[in-house]
């Protein structure tokens, strides 16, 4: 359904810029449980040798924020957001792209794609990788085959990546209820929105990393004195390290 | 963008192909054109074959052909969707005007109706191709109202460059194609300069801060994956900035200067050197446009790209 309408549930992330570590540990269990879960497989060519490929959901990028008190290096997640407006969803011809209305995640119908890549394209986030095995769309389904998944203990109906990181910088929940922890949390912390001016009105929200403490301006460390003047000859300098062993 | 063959021969011929119609179908029954039965087949089996290849060609983009039939569904929200339908509802019209002419000779009355709707779906089709490119909000270079106009503007030359060739071809002239030719050559020229020095001077509203929320100055410092993925081969394209200017020049030259002067000469020659000259400004011209949509492709910037080192899309 390229139409859509947009129901009061929203599912979606919420990711913690601030305590993201960076170890990759939601991309690489995203891949192992998406690779036999709902849009699978997701391919590998070559992934030993020099020219590896393949399609990922979940991709950690890595910037540097200078904000004039403090620098720092921010590890950024980004998987699909689940826009309450996507394009995505629009722009596909067939009807293959859809938004659920019961929870609002977006997925493909991997049996109607045809593989125009016009969604991939509408996309701003780069969110949609392309299957060139399958010849299909491929993307994020908020572990659909997890969170609603009756084998699974209750703890564990989260989509992978939250259910592994290990920095707990990723939180899963309902954004269209203001009472969820998730929501409670993006108010606290103050969570933002991905290109909020190209009007896609993402659920996903990203946490922005605490103030740091900024530098002291001439703040020069104290020296050491040093503890003994490293002037005897070979044979004392030897005795030296023999006693203090 | 990556530039895909396909798609850039796709909307090349298809644009010429519908330009020929639409002016045909004009041209026609007001005796604006050779009325014989021989030119109408002529004329309506190039414009036919440049439609139907660059279709085909077209559905070769995709990555499940045999399901290209699905893409007639989603019309009410998908350019893609309408253009498809468009095309094909282009045929219906086209076949009654063409049987008409070819097989009886007929250019009046339901015939006329025919000439007029398929010039009048010929022209919204094109639209509707422009519409997919400039309905992408994150690419600036193609989210404008200039993409539309060139499209439209480029097919109506190219249709007239080719009208013009088959006319004169034919041993007949029409002074108002040669007129229309040298005007759309013009417009298309003083269009497609807009565009390039609006893309130039101007650029998307996203930047790399916006695109992570992060304030203070972001820079970026090490991607997800050591080599290319799909994000980047088909939206990280890059062509360089000396290229661009290059191609820019043989576009400008194959696609508007050398036509130019190719329908000029054909205009004060005469017999077969000036049937000549036109039928190669056609083909200069077509040449030109793909070109220039090569560079359409090439010189638009993704929004993706600012999660990989852009700091401006
Ligand atoms: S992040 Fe991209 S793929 Fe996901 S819903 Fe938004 S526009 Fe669509
Ligand atoms: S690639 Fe598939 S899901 Fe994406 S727009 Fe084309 S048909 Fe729709």
């Amino acid at each position: 359904m390229t139409s859509y309408t947009v129901g009061e549930k929203k599912l979606g992330l919420v990711i913690d810029l601030d305590t993201c570590v960076g170890c990759h540990a939601c991309a690489v269990n995203c891949k192992e449980w998406n690779t036999g879960g709902h849009s699978a497989p997701l391919p590998d060519r070559d992934p030993y040798g020099a020219d590896v490929t393949g399609v990922w959901f979940n991709r950690i990028h890595t910037f540097e924020v200078d904000d004039g008190e403090c620098g720092r290096t921010v590890h950024f997640p980004k998987s699909c957001l689940h826009c309450e407006q996507p394009a995505c969803v629009e722009v596909c011809p067939t009807g293959a792209s859809y938004k659920r209305t019961e929870d609002g995640i977006v997925l493909v119908n991997a049996d109607t794609c045809i593989g125009c890549k016009l969604c991939s394209w509408a996309c701003p986030y780069g969110a949609r990788e392309f299957d060139d095995d399958a010849g299909v769309m491929k993307k994020c389904t908020l572990c659909i085959d997890r969170i609603y998944n009756e084998n699974l203990e209750e703890v564990d109906r989260v989509p992978a990546c939250v259910a592994t990181c290990p920095a707990s910088a990723r939180h899963f929940g309902d954004l269209g209820d203001p009472g969820s922890a998730v929501s409670r949390l993006v108010a606290e912390r103050g969570g933002h929105d991905l290109m909020p001016e190209l009007g896609y009105k993402p659920v996903n929200k990203y946490l922005p990393p605490r103030a740091g403490r900024a530098r002291q301006a001439a703040e020069t460390p104290e020296r050491l004195e040093a503890v003994a003047a490293d002037t005897g000859s070979l044979f004392l300098r030897w005795i030296d390290r023999a006693l203090s062993r | 963008m990556h530039p895909a063959f396909s798609v850039i021969f796709f909307t090349t011929a298809s644009g010429a192909g519908y330009g020929l119609l639409a002016l045909t179908g004009i041209g026609a029954p007001f005796g604006l054109i050779p009325a014989d039965r021989g030119f109408g087949f002529t004329v309506l089996a190039l414009a036919l074959a440049l439609i139907t290849l660059g279709l085909l060609s077209s559905t070769a983009h995709l990555g499940r052909p045999e399901r290209a039939w699905r893409a007639f569904s989603q019309w009410r929200t998908s350019w893609l969707s309408r253009e498809g339908l468009l095309s094909l509802g282009t045929y219906a019209p086209t076949a009654v005007f063409g049987i008409g002419w070819v097989f009886f000779g007929r250019l009046d009355g339901v015939f006329t109706l025919a000439a007029l709707a398929l010039a009048v779906l010929a022209a919204i089709t094109v639209y509707c191709t422009a519409m997919i490119y400039a309905s992408l909000k994150p690419i600036h270079a193609w989210r404008n109202a200039w993409v539309p106009r060139v499209y439209l503007v480029l097919s109506l030359m190219s249709g007239a460059l080719w009208l013009n060739a088959l006319v004169q071809l034919w041993g007949a002239s029409a002074s108002w194609l040669t007129i229309l030719a040298l005007l759309s050559i013009v417009a298309g020229a003083w269009t497609k300069e807009r565009y390039w020095t609006f893309i130039d001077t101007t650029q998307g509203p996203s930047t790399v801060e916006t695109a992570t929320g992060l304030r203070g100055t972001v820079s970026f410092l090490d991607g997800p994956h050591t080599e290319a993925n799909y994000l980047l081969r088909e939206m990280g394209y890059r062509i360089a900035r000396k290229h661009s200017v290059k191609l820019r020049r043989i576009a400008l030259a194959l696609g508007f200067a050398l036509p130019l002067v190719l329908t000029l000469l054909s205009a004060v020659a005469a017999g077969p050197a000036a049937a000549f000259a036109a039928l190669l400004a056609a083909l200069s011209a077509m040449l030109g446009i793909l070109v220039e949509r090569w560079l359409f492709f090439a010189e638009a910037k993704h929004t993706v790209t600012l999660y990989y080192g852009a700091t401006t899309a």
